[in-house]
This record gives C-alpha cells, structure tokens and sequence, in this order.
C-alpha cells in the first residue's frame, strides 16, 4: 500500500501526457487502420473499394504503387549509404581535434538547422534536368564552368529504374553532418587511455579504428541507421518541393498517398498506403526499441 | 568486457615502428585538404542562394547563376520579406508556443519515469518513444477529420493553434525522452528520496528541487522543438492553408508562383530558414546535444 | 432587443450601408423584413439571406473578377449579403480537404467554384450537388449558352454548373521573328507540316523549336495534339466509351513523341510561364498554351501581332478546346434561392461582362458585347461562337479528376520513357478504370 503511495501521484502527473498519446497516437493509428478496411461505394454504384483485405490486396498488387515501392527503395539504399558514409567519414577526419575543428563542424551540420521546403527550393533549381549549353541550369551549368561537362545529367528526372538515387543527394546533404555529430560523439566518448594503450603495443592507427574504436561505436552506427532508415522511409516534404505535387518519376509511398487523398479521392487506398508505411517503420524501429530497452535493463 | 576482449586483440598485433614526422605532417595536410573539399561541396548551395538573393530580378539568368552580382540589389529581399513576413510571424508564435508546451510536459514525465518507477512504466515508455519514429501519414488523415470538426464548433482553433497542439503532443515522446535521460545522471535519486522522506509532495519536489536543475535539459528541447516546429510542412500541409499556414507553407507557395523570380525565391530560402539558423549558431553546442538525444541511448 | 437581435440588426444596418454607398439601392424594402420566398424563380431585390460562396480566387486577376461580381451582387440582390468565402489554391489541400468535410457533413457552403464538365462527377457521384437546369434554363439556356458547350457539360442529362468564364487551350504561342529567321513564317496546315516547321526552326540554330513545363502542361500539348489527329467528334468520344486504343490515338501518340523530340528537357513540377517566357526570349519559337498566356505576353511589354502570334494547334482549326470556370448549387445549400440569385447573377450578361474584363478571359454566353474585350478575347470570343467544341483533359472539362490524375502519371512516365506503346495502353487502362 505504502508503495502505491508513493507512485501513484507521479503516475497523476503522467496521466495527462499519456492520454494524450493513446488518443493522438494509438487512437488515431487505430482509427487509420480500421478505415483502411473500408468498403466504399459510391451513391451511383461505382465500388471504389472492395473492403477488407482486399483493400491491401489491391493496391500491393497495382503497378504504381510497386513503381513507389522501387523508389523508396533506391531512395533509402543510397540516402543511408550515402549519410553513414560521409558522416563517419568526416567524423574521422576531425575527432583527433584538427585546427578550426569548430569550423568544420558548423559547416558540416549547417544543413540540418534548414527545413526540407527551404532546402528542397534549392536543390530543384540546382538538379534542374536540362543538359548542354543551350539549356543547362543549376548544378549542370556548374560542371560545365568547371570544365566536366561530361558529368552532366538529368539527375531524379532522368530515365533510369536508379532516377532516385539522384533524391538522395539534397537528403545526404542535409543528414550527414548529423551521422557526423553521432559519430563524434561517440569517439570522443572513448578514453584516451585506451587508444594509448594500443599505441603503445604499436598498432598502427587503421588497426587501432578497426580493433578498438569501431567496434565501440557498433550501438551508435546502429542508432544512426535506424533513424537515417525511418527519415528516409518518412521523405515527403522533400520530395514534394523538388519534384512538385504530382510527379510520378519521383513518386513514394508518402507522395503517393497524398496524391490518393487529394487526387484520385480515394482516402480508402490512402489509409491502406499510410499503414503499411507504419508497418515498414515499426519493422525497422520495434526490435531496435526491444534491443535497447533490453542493453538499458543488463546495465542496470 | 566488449573493451577488455578488443584491446586483447590488439595485444596480439605485431609491434610495428612508429610513424616518422614527415609522414604525419603528410597525412594532416591531405586531412585538410578533404576537410576543405568537403566544406566547399556543403557550402555551395548556401553560396548560390546567397549569390542569387542579391541579384536584381533583371540580372538573373541560368547562363551567369555561379558568377558574383554586377551589382547588389536589395529587391530580392524585400518582396520576399514582403511576402512571407506575415507567415513568419505567425511560424514564430506556432514554434515558441509548441517548443514551451512540449518541453514542460515532457519535464513533468521525465521526473516521473526517471524517480518514481511504477508498474508497467518501461512498457508505456516504451509505447511514448515509439511515437517519436512513426511516420505521421499514418495519423494524418483522422487527425484532419478531428481537427476540422473540432474547427467547426471552435473556429479560433483554426490555422496555427492547431498546429500547436498537434507539434506539442507529437513532441512529447522526444521531450520525455530527453528529461529522462537527464534527470538519470543529472539528478541523484538520494536528493529527491530524502525530500520524500522530509515529507515533500511530488508536486512539490519536481517545483523546488527538480525543475531548478533542469535547465540545461530545457535548453535543449526547447532547441529541438523549436527548430521541427519551425521546419515542418507535413502538417502544416495537411492542417492549414495559405491565409493560415506557417513560413514552410508560405514559402513553398513562394517558390512554386507561377513567375519564377529567383531573386525573390533564394532571398525567401534565406529568410525562412534565419530563425533556425541564428538558433544554430547562437547555441549551436546544445543543438549538437539536442541532436545526440535523439538517437535513443 | 437581446444580444444577438441587436448584432442582427447591425448586420442588416450595414448591408444597407453598403448598398447605399454602391448607389443603387433600386429596391427600397425596409431592411429586417423577410421577403416572401416561392421557391420558384427569382426573387426582386434577391431571396434574402446569407449567401456564402467558395472560391479559389483569393490573389490577382481572378480576384477582381470575384470583387466585380460581388458589387454587382450587392446591387441587383440588395436583400442579400453576400459572404466571400474564398481560399487561396495552390497547394491548399486542407482547404479542399476542407470543402470535402464540410460537403459530406452536410454543411455546405451555398455555391462554390468548379471548372465545369467531369471535374464535377466526383460531387455528382456522392449525391453532393443538384442538377440547375432550371437556373440555366431561366437565363435563357441554348439562345445564350452554344448548343454544343451546353452538351459538353451536360451530365446524365443534367446541367450542374453554371458557367462563368471560358478559357482556349488548344492555342500555339509563336515568335514570328524566330519563325521568319527559319523560313517558317506560314502557319502550318497540319501536324506533319508542323512537325517539318520544327525541323526547320532546329536546323535554323534554336535548339528548342518548342517549349513545354511539367507534367500538367505535357497532358495540356497532348490533348491538343489527340484533338487534331482525330477530329472534334472522334476526341469526345473518347470520355463517352470511345476507344482508345485507335489506330488515330496510336497516330497522335507518335506524333505527340516526334514534337516533344523538339522540346527543351523540363521536370515533372516545372510550371508554364518559362516555357512561354523562351518564346519571349527568343531561345524557342513555339509553345501551346491556354490562353491565360496572353497575359504573360503583356506583362512582358509585348506586341501583339508584332512580338507574338497565335493560331489553333495545326489540325485543330475549327476547334475551339474548352475549359471554364463554373459555379454549383451543394444538395442541402443553407440558403439555395440565395445561392441561385448568386447562380442568375453568374451566368447574367451583365455579369459575365464585368467579370470576364476583370480576370482576362472571355463570356461562356454568346450574348456579351465583344468591343469592349482586348484584341486576343476578341477573336477568341469569335471562335467560341462558331467553332466545334471540345474539352479539355489537363483542366478537368473531360475526365474527372482521378481520371486525369492516372493520365498524367501515364504522360510522365513517357515523358522520361518514351515508350510509345507504354503510352497507349497506359490510356486505355485509365479509360477502362475511370472511363463511363
């Protein structure tokens, strides 16, 4: 009884917050998802959707929603590739502590302070899609002043199953100073002793990363990947400014189910979209959520 | 035991000789050279937009976008400020709001899960942090049925009120997060035992003992919860609208005007994002530690 | 008097206030008093009420056309007071989410703005808005509207809309400098005569004979293109069971690829006017457009006749490709004899007169004046009287907007592609899923 006292005021204090996300979270994802078993038919009598698991059925199967698929796929590939690469990259550049360190910190971050519209407006302008020198724009017009005009292309809107790996460019640009900060973090949250210790036994530095700092920074990679894939999964605002409202080259899930709510006026197939978007993030985010609530508890 | 097994490994390399001066000098000046290279590439973009901003609409053109002005004008800016000031303000009132509500309400249950562990309390944090990572198309469309009835009978709520509650409440899984992990180390638990033993309330201790030291905490949350509220479309997209919206929002009509005046365009980029980033720079270390608390420790 | 009569009071007040203020407070009825309302035609002085309507016309030209119709409507209806319920477009999908919601709780606003034709059959379709052949028919119906728009927006029998104001889409933009350089100058007869003027254009050093922007503006070109190889009676067809899958819809495909061939490289979210602004400039010597372009000529400081000109898309002379603005009658509007003065006053002459010189384009009605409209709507009004009429895919005359939406992915992916019999059955897929 004794015990109940002393948490049960605190559990008061939570109450607020956790009402408001079992409603604002659980309760609308659950809402969500019982509408995307609709059965819709209009009052002519057209069926816009069958109802059920059909519903999951019809647009798993349909070609443009695969198409969406693909892309998000090319688009999370290399945008998660491409983050965790530069930012350990840059990472080891500087966690020894290099003159104007700071500097380069800042510049590296700077993206991530701009939103994905801001950004996004400008990353349009430069992969604009048109080559040569009676029409090149942006980041061709700069290869071509560079003297690298064979480097030019069409970028996201060229004709290629790989178009979005151009996407994913802006995306790295943004995130990869972030990849950078965890990772630089997580070098300096290494002691200096240990790396000494190596030293001394004369490891020459690659071992040095490869035997003693790497694998101590596995849980942060791991962190890292998980929210670079679940932002990459997430990509809306981005995609929406570069490539406009309706733009089928660029389409993913979360493009699509815009264009569904708004423009095919099928919120049905939107609610199914949305869901198995969730499905896709809780694969990635759940046994990453078990796995640390369970490295916390052997800590304790 | 992970670093105790590593450093055996190392014991069992073979010695090699210490690198000579000459070398290491060698391996520092391509150092920079990468970190110079690398700088320039993250910074082009901001050179063209800053570049394009103070051209005069008449001098842009594709063929002279990387060169310099011929000469500065201000035009750019001021039809962008004239065109998103309205927005701005209104994004203002939309991230202070969102960042103060947010940021209290996860103080209250970081306090609540960190000191007064009670049945089932890993089970609904748990269920908080997983509200952080859900992809918010998942709740957007019931949320936009909600919200508009809600609009119907409470017409004031519309536009950025709304937006308030929405960033505050899917802010409160991070916030939580963040006081959580903060009042573990930076708040002993024999402090807050030997006030309960003085005979002190949990009101009362979270008042008197445990909101004093929480400023560093706040500082980053409400960092972070400004700038996502700041840089949001999503929602504003789905819950507002031109006359109602956010900068986001404004500046994505901006850009999308059916006369492209780069100008203006790049000038508004610049605009819309200085908030964030005098933030940035201003407090860019606690930024850096509000980024490190989103990845889940 | 309680709170809220006073308030009521006040309102009525300043109405009148208002009126007088306009001048022509023609009907003098004491302000307050509910007129007698029959429910069968109109009303003198209007029905009484709150008339609120809904628009996308919040910025710019077609803002002063709303802010002509509601002076007038204040003038011709003095028991009404008109509530402007206008909401920026654009990417405004909370505001059409909005429209949505308030239209399925049967909360609608009395009348709001759709382009006329299939765009329509959504609303239709979900029992949403009623049929106002009645309102058309009391304006004067086939004697003021053409017989054959008439039937282009006719739905099931029904008329839905009334028409506000007609926009051209199937109209080639030119440099004649440019063309005149090539050897080009002589408006081509046909699509092949054109596509060989393209040739001429390129060989003549302009890289770009023609111009296009994103997406929407390729469906736009297309159709154009699908009106002129299969004629006005075949084109129709099309959205009334037509086949697509036509040796003739095959034909304009690969001509559609030939001319695109000749086009600058644009990206999907690209919008129109720098593709107008390259014929300006001089860097391309032909673009299509609805004729909304002509106002981004003048804002340009160009000459009509002498800087620009303008012909049907080769093929479709004759042919005059049509969208409009039109207004609805929601099922279950607050106030519906309000919302049909709002309907009488929209499709009047004197309306369309005064909203059509605001916004820039010209009277869905035969009956208006043409002398006082610039050169452009002149000869525009001219062929909207005579000529066969089509509608138009890209502005949502033709296919609902699902529909459309499927054949702008279709145009996308072949734009990047060029797949021609991707395209095709691309198409027919569209018509088979949305088609009648």
């Amino acid at each position: 009884m004794k015990k109940v006292k002393t948490w049960l005021p605190g559990v008061l204090l939570l109450l607020p917050s956790i009402l408001l996300v079992l409603v604002f979270v659980y309760g609308l994802i659950g809402r969500n998802i019982a509408s995307s078993f609709d059965r819709v038919e209009t009052k002519s009598g057209r069926l816009v959707s069958e109802g059920g698991l059909a519903n999951y059925a019809t647009l798993l199967g349909s070609e443009r929603y695969q198409h969406a698929l693909w892309n998000l796929l090319v688009l999370t590939v290399v945008f998660v590739v491409g983050a965790m690469f530069f930012g350990l990259l840059w990472a080891i550049l500087l966690e020894k502590g290099v003159t104007g360190e700071g500097a380069f910190r800042s510049i590296y971050l700077f993206p991530m302070a701009v939103s994905f519209i801001a950004s996004g407006v400008v990353w349009r302008w430069l992969m604009s899609p048109g080559t040569g020198d009676y029409e090149a724009v942006g980041l061709n017009r700069l290869l071509i002043e560079l003297g690298l005009p064979q480097l030019q292309n069409s970028w996201w809107s060229s004709d290629s199953r790989f178009n979005m790996a151009a996407m994913a460019i802006p995306a790295v640009w943004q995130l990869a100073g972030y990849v950078m900060a965890l990772f630089l973090a997580g070098f300096r949250g290494i002691t200096t002793d240990q790396r000494e210790a190596a030293r001394m036994d004369g490891a020459s530095e690659w071992k040095i990363y490869r035997h003693v700092l790497f694998p101590q920074l596995s849980p942060i990679a791991l962190s890292a990947l998980i929210i670079m894939g679940h932002m990459s999964l997430k990509m809306f605002d981005l995609i929406y400014a570069i490539a406009g409202q309706n733009s089928y080259v660029s389409e993913v899930p979360a493009t699509l189910m815009w264009l569904q709510l708004f423009n095919l006026n099928d919120p049905v197939a939107a609610a199914v979209n949305a869901t198995i978007l969730l499905l896709l993030v809780a694969l990635v985010v759940v046994p990453y959520l078990v796995y640390t609530n369970r490295t916390e508890k052997a800590g304790r | 035991m992970m670093s105790t097994a590593t450093v055996d490994t190392v014991e069992k390399i073979v010695p090699r000789k210490k690198k000579v001066g000459g070398k290491k000098l060698a391996l520092t000046g391509t150092q920079y050279l990468l970190l110079v290279f690398f700088a320039a590439i993250v910074l082009m973009p901001l050179y063209v937009v800053v570049v394009t901003s103070l051209k005069s609409p008449a001098e842009y053109t594709s063929l002279t976008a990387w060169s310099l002005p011929r000469q500065l004008s201000g035009a750019g800016w001021a039809a962008a400020w004239e065109a998103l000031a309205p927005a701005m303000l209104r994004s203002m009132v939309l991230a202070v709001s969102a960042a103060v509500l947010s940021s209290f309400l996860g103080s209250l249950n970081g306090y609540v899960f960190s000191k007064l562990r009670f049945p089932g309390a890993t089970l609904i944090f748990t269920l908080f942090l997983f509200g952080m990572f859900i992809p918010y198309q998942a709740i957007m469309i019931p949320l936009q049925s909600l919200m508009i009835d809600v609009q119907s009978t409470a017409q004031w709520l519309a536009g950025i009120p709304t937006l308030i509650i929405a960033h505050t409440i899917y802010g409160i899984p991070i916030c939580t997060l963040i006081f959580r992990n903060y009042y573990a180390t930076a708040l002993p638990d024999e402090i807050v035992e030997a006030a309960r033993v003085d005979g002190a309330g949990t009101l009362r201790i979270f008042r008197s003992i445990v909101l004093p030291v929480s400023a560093p905490a706040f500082v980053v949350t409400l960092i972070w919860q400004f700038t996502s509220a700041w840089n949001d479309f999503l929602f504003a997209l789905f819950l507002t609208n031109r006359n109602t919206g956010p900068v986001t929002y404004a500046l994505q009509e901006l850009a999308s005007a059916q006369n492209p005046d780069y100008s203006r365009m790049m000038a508004g980029v610049l605009i819309a994002s200085l908030p964030t980033l005098i933030v940035y720079i201003a407090l860019g270390k606690y930024f850096v530690s509000g980024l490190m608390s989103g990845s889940v420790k | 008097m309680d709170r809220r009569q006073f308030l009521i009071g006040l309102g009525a007040a300043s109405a009148v206030g208002v009126v007088g203020l306009a001048g022509c407070g023609t009907d003098e009825e004491t302000p307050g008093t509910e007129p007698t309302t029959t429910g069968e035609g109109p009303v003198e002085g209007g029905a009484g009420g709150t008339v609120g309507v809904f628009t996308w016309w919040a910025e710019g030209s077609e803002k002063l056309g709303l802010d002509e119709l509601e002076s007038l409507f204040k003038e011709k209806y003095p028991n009404n007071t008109f509530e402007n319920l206008a909401v920026a477009g654009g990417a405004g999908s909370n505001a059409k989410a909005k429209l949505a919601a308030d239209l399925q709780n049967g909360n609608p606003p009395d009348s709001f703005q759709g382009h006329a034709g299939a765009e329509l059959m959504d609303y239709i379709d979900a029992d949403q808005i009623v049929p106002v052949n009645d309102v058309i028919e009391e304006l004067g119906g086939a004697s003021v509207f053409p017989q054959n728009l008439l039937d282009r927006i006719t739905i099931d029998g029904d008329i839905y809309s009334v028409p506000s104001n007609v926009h051209r889409a199937n109209v080639v933009w030119a440099n004649p400098k440019v063309l005149a350089d090539a050897g080009a100058a002589e408006v081509p007869a046909d699509l092949d005569s054109w596509i060989s003027d393209m040739q001429k254009v390129k060989d003549s050093g302009v890289e770009t004979p023609i111009t296009i922007g994103g997406t929407w503006t390729q469906v736009h070109l297309f159709e154009t293109i699908l009106m002129a190889e299969l004629g006005v009676d075949e084109y129709n067809g099309l959205f009334t069971g037509g086949s697509w899958d036509s040796d003739g819809v095959k034909s304009a495909v690969s001509k559609y690829a030939q001319i695109i061939e000749f086009a600058n490289t644009a990206s999907d979210g690209d919008d129109w006017p720098a593709a107008t602004d390259a014929v300006i400039e001089g860097r391309a010597a032909y673009n299509v457009m609805g004729d909304w372009a002509v106002a981004q000529f003048a804002s340009k400081d160009q000459v009509d006749g002498e800087d620009y000109t303008y012909f049907p898309v080769p093929g479709s002379d004759g042919v005059f490709d049509f969208l409009a603005d039109s207004f609805t009658l929601p099922n279950g509007a607050p106030n519906p004899e309000g919302a049909k003065d709002w309907l009488r006053l929209v499709g009047s002459a004197e309306g369309q007169l005064a909203f059509n010189l605001a916004k820039g384009s010209i009277p869905a009605r035969t009956d208006v004046a043409a002398d006082e409209f610039p050169a452009y709507q002149q000869s525009a009004m001219e062929s909207f009287g005579a000529d066969a009429i089509a509608s138009s895919i890209a502005h949502g005359a033709a296919v609902n907007m699902a529909w459309l939406s499927e054949i702008s992915t279709a145009m996308s992916k072949f734009y990047s592609g060029r797949e021609e019999e991707t395209l095709v059955s691309d198409l027919v897929a569209a018509a088979e899923t949305y088609g009648a």
